[in-house]
């Protein structure tokens, strides 16, 4: 019996920097003290710019191959603002407009690849700022891959060629495999409807063409900064990067993408079932990944299945355990689940791979069809008969618990292989039985996968008007409802396949828990639950509007909020004072191997200020999700994950106008002219000073 | 607005004044010194009048328009007259020299006269109070934008690079004009260039082209680290020579959006207060 470790979490070994504001930045410190055109904020700055503040870039990331997203030149680029509302506009930037280069508003239905493509391929684009549409684009907006992160599970030439590269199944057919182009201009989006309408207006003012003749200066134009300092791909970069930081001369180009997974043991391991999920996200622009029904809906319904089996009575009795398992990076690769199996292989982990007895995995399932939730498995797999046998008891399991909920299970049977999931590197290694759990059979069901419109409206989250905070936080949603019922089959499935024997129709997923996490993750974080079930010194990581990026400083806010929640839901309250439970080694009882202390917040006192804190008795451990790429410093791998991102020193954009060249040369004549005019001047006066001032008296007058 | 605006105004604002220091005072050392000795002299005027504004402003409620404005109204004049109070010292310390010169020198007779000084420390005083006025318009001129997206209008470089031209000329001239007053005891002589100079102060600060759109300009106020408001809701505004000397570090930290910090010099638009 492996007794739990610690794991080790080791610092990322290439900078990042800290967490210390809602969103990490990687910029310096500046003091501004008289550098010309670097200072912002005196009037006169005032009077000619009016920065955008609500904007996300689109930075670089760089894999073993290729770089994808989009730079800007060292100084910003400029360029005359045009607004393109519909297609026609696009013809007076790539060709009709006189002052090139042009910096485009799009608007954001208009963000499609044919556009992208014809804006790419021309000179006269200096910028993209894309205005996010409200509401989504109706027909769907995917800028993910058609095929996510294919080549990376576990169909290839050598594994069901018939279903490697989409062949059998297109997942996302709405997927442009934007975010996964090159773009040599800077692209930000615009999230504050506020911003856009002023730059609307200032387009409005001055750059509309009247009377058919072209627009007069002064032009409104735009400027956006988003230089990156990585090029090429992971290799250059980390070839630069460690050139660079041998010799100390510049700071590094690049991070890596890594995170911390979190798997959750109840006990001892004896071949547990692992369920998993992924629970990050991204879109085409930085930190702008909500995520809701790819990556939140599922996790959610996660920790609400854990919180269910935790609360049944003999689950300390169980013949096996159950790990629930979060991983995080999945969208770049498989980060966090390919670094899993690789500890596991290099028995680094506390469980091995031949101890798995089955996997479960969730993945979006919140939009189910008529209440059907799709078990998919591999059909090579099952060729091997004794797989085969395993996978059809984890399907009539799981078929059978959902006897009595609004769920019905079906299967989708040989034909079909497994969509893209944490499963399939677990499967690359070792022929586990296991099941992938969706709401879509074929293709996603999700219209906005991987996109910035993949909010709670997607799936349907919908609160009454009028309500304050607390209101909201507490009242259940349709779709709590629903995946509470999901939650509510896994866990009875779990059970069983942990080798209950009792009745499970006890177990039971609480919808309001439900409904407070989807609040909290996709909604406001900063809300008064978690504020009470997290350590005071990290209190700052409740920002605003919740996002699921994996980026590059670690854990990132939805890691340590995922660990505590999880904490929170299946772990158990201790009667420790703050030093015992911030120093357990010191109590005797206190098992330290075995569970995760941790002292937290608590609530507030009704009337007051102060709040109760106490400490939970856990054991969620986090272990550090970085891809085995990396510790191999092979960084042209093709088996593990190679993304990395890109650092770069200020992102900013900024609108104001531009004058004609005429004027500027008009100045710069006129100077010279002064200057050239006052020295001749002051030479003659000077030199004729006597002649000109001559004052007939006597020699004690003094002349200049 | 790039480089030639960056080097026309430069050479607007300086160029003659440039040229009176390239012919009649970069040749005698004696003069150098006199002409910097005389920026300096009008450098701490001002730091004691920005002083003295500062304590008022942070002494008193941020909030009170009113107040605020009457401040900088006291701040400009207080300022006035604190330069030409210097100028008087200046006159007197130079008054010493000469004696000190005279005992120094083979013949008995000073090197340099009176006048002479009085000219030189008319351009001294008008080249410091020139690149105050100027320098930090001259750092907007190298970006790519050019004032106007509010509504103001677009010649403010060329007009401000104008300004302060006229504005060294009128220092120098000044300078002759108050030490021939003290010279020869004729008050009227003094008074008339204290005068003018509070009437050029406060002609220039309190002109109002055009109502600004910019309500950002009321909200420096509240801000308790910037202690520069502006003089009215539409105005051109305040003493920035004042914010020059005393908020080098102070400043809100704006454009926080990347997590970046900008320290920053909180000044508000300018035209005054370097007269």
């Amino acid at each position: 019996m492996a007794a739990l470790g610690v794991f080790a979490c080791p610092t990322l070994s290439w900078g990042g920097a800290n967490l210390s504001s809602p969103v990490p930045s990687r910029g310096e410190m500046r003091g501004c003290f008289f550098p010309p055109g670097s200072c912002q904020g005196n009037s006169v700055e005032r009077k000619i710019y009016i920065p955008l503040n609500k904007t996300a870039p689109c930075v670089r990331l760089l894999n073993a191959t290729h770089q994808i997203g989009c730079q800007s030149s060292i100084s910003g680029d400029t360029g005359v603002i045009h607004v393109v509302e519909k297609e026609e506009d696009l013809n007076w930037v790539l060709a009709d407009g006189p002052h090139p280069p042009y910096m485009i508003l799009l608007d954001g239905n208009l963000f499609n690849r044919r556009v992208m493509l014809q804006l790419k391929g021309t000179s006269r684009v200096s910028g993209l700022a894309v205005a996010i549409a409200k509401p989504s684009p109706p027909q769907g907006f995917s800028p993910g891959l058609k095929c996510p992160n294919d080549g990376f599970g576990v169909y290839s030439k050598d594994y069901g060629p018939q279903f490697a590269h989409c062949n059998n199944t297109v997942w996302n057919p709405l997927g442009s495999g934007l975010s996964y182009e090159d773009f040599d201009f800077p692209i930000f989006l615009l999230e504050d409807a506020n911003e856009t309408q002023v730059i609307k207006q200032c387009y409005q003012d001055h750059n509309v063409p009247r009377d058919g003749s072209g627009p007069e200066y002064p032009l409104c134009a735009m400027q956006l900064f988003s230089h990156m300092h990585a090029v090429t791909s992971t290799v250059t970069c980390m070839r630069r990067s460690s050139l660079q930081s041998t010799f100390s001369i510049n700071p590094e180009v690049i991070d890596l993408l890594s995170q911390y997974s979190i798997p959750l043991s109840a006990c001892a391991f004896l071949t547990p079932p692992v369920h998993a999920l992924q629970i990050d996200s991204h879109s085409f622009f930085w930190n702008i990944a909500p995520g809701a029904e790819s990556a939140v809906s599922s996790f959610v319904t996660h920790l609400a299945a854990a919180e269910a089996l935790h609360k049944a009575s003999d689950v300390h009795l169980l013949q096996r355990n159950i790990m629930f398992t979060f991983f995080q990076g999945e969208t770049f690769d498989y980060i966090g689940s390919s670094r899993m199996v690789y500890d596991m292989e290099k028995d680094k982990f506390p469980l091995r791979l031949d101890n798995i007895h089955s996997f479960v995995e969730m993945n979006q399932v919140a939009l189910r069809n008529a209440s059907v939730l799709w078990m998919h498995t591999d059909p090579v797999s099952r060729l091997n008969k004794s797989v085969e046998v395993q996978v059809r008891i984890l399907l009539d399991i799981l078929s059978n618990s959902s006897v009595g909920a609004n769920v019905t299970l079906q299967e989708a049977g040989y034909s079909q292989p497994l969509p893209p999931s944490s499963f399939q590197r677990f499967l690359r290694a070792r022929h586990i039985p296991g099941v992938v759990l969706t709401d879509h059979r074929t293709a996603f069901q999700n219209r906005y996968y991987q996109s910035m419109y993949d909010t709670p409206e997607n799936i349907q989250m919908q609160y009454p008007e009028g309500l304050s905070p607390e209101e909201t936080l507490e009242y259940v949603t349709d779709t709590a409802k629903s995946l509470a019922e999901v939650a509510t089959v896994v866990a009875r499935a779990l059970y069983r396949l942990a080798g209950g024997a009792n009745n499970t129709s006890a177990i039971q997923a609480d919808p309001k828990t439900v409904s407070r996490m989807l609040y909290g993750f996709l909604i406001k974080m900063n809300n008064s639950w978690f504020q009470s079930i997290i350590k005071p010194d990290i209190k700052g990581i409740l920002g605003d509007v919740p996002q699921h990026y994996v980026a590059v400083s670690s854990p990132v806010n939805t890691t340590y909020l995922v660990q505590y929640v999880l904490a929170n839901l299946t772990g158990t309250v201790v009667n420790l004072t703050k030093e015992e439970c911030l120093n357990p080694e010191k109590t005797p009882s206190s098992e330290k191997e075995l569970y995760e202390y941790a002292w937290v917040q608590g609530s507030l006192e009704p009337n007051s200020t102060a709040r109760v804190p106490y400490c939970v008795r856990s054991t969620v451990r986090l272990s550090k999700a970085l891809s085995p790429a990396f510790e191999l410093r092979q960084w042209g791998s093709t088996e593990y994950s190679t993304w990395t991102e890109s650092r770069w020193k200020e992102i900013r954009a900024r609108i104001f106008l531009v004058a004609s060249k005429e004027l500027e040369i008009i100045t710069l004549v006129v100077g010279i002219a002064i200057l050239i005019f006052s020295l001749l001047t002051t030479y003659f006066i000077n030199a004729k000073a006597d002649v000109l001032f001559s004052i007939p008296r006597d020699p004690g007058a003094v002349a200049y | 607005m790039t480089l030639a605006v960056f080097f026309g105004c430069t050479f607007i604002a300086f160029g003659p004044a440039l040229g009176l220091f390239v012919f009649t005072i970069a040749r005698d050392p004696l003069r150098i010194i006199i002409l910097i000795a005389g920026a300096f002299f009008w450098l701490v005027s001002l730091l004691l009048s920005s002083l003295i504004w500062f304590i008022a402003v942070k002494a008193s409620d941020p909030r009170d328009e009113p107040l605020q404005k009457g401040l900088l109204i006291f701040g400009v004049m207080f300022s006035v007259l604190l330069q030409e109070a210097f100028r008087f010292l200046y006159y007197k310390l130079l008054r010493k020299a000469i004696e000190g010169l005279v005992a120094l020198s083979e013949d008995g007779c000073s090197p340099i006269s009176i006048q002479q000084m009085a000219y030189v420390a008319g351009v001294g005083f008008g080249l410091m109070s020139g690149a105050f006025s100027m320098i930090n318009l001259l750092a907007d001129t190298l970006g790519p934008g050019t004032v106007g997206i509010h509504g103001d209008s677009q010649l403010y470089f060329l007009t401000s690079a104008f300004m302060t031209m006229v504005l060294i000329f009128l220092h120098t001239f000044w300078g002759i004009l108050f030490f021939h007053g003290c010279e020869h005891r004729r008050w009227w002589e003094i008074t008339a260039v204290v005068v003018m100079h509070l009437a050029v102060s406060g002609s220039v600060c309190g002109v109002d082209p055009a109502p600004s759109r910019d309500p950002e300009v009321l909200r420096d106020v509240p801000v308790p680290s910037h202690p520069c408001p502006s003089l009215h809701p539409g105005g051109k505004s305040g003493h920035h020579l004042l914010c020059n000397i005393f908020s080098p570090e102070l400043g809100d930290p704006g454009q926080s959006l990347w997590g970046r910090h900008w320290v920053h010099l909180r000044q508000p638009a300018n035209w005054c207060g370097l007269l």
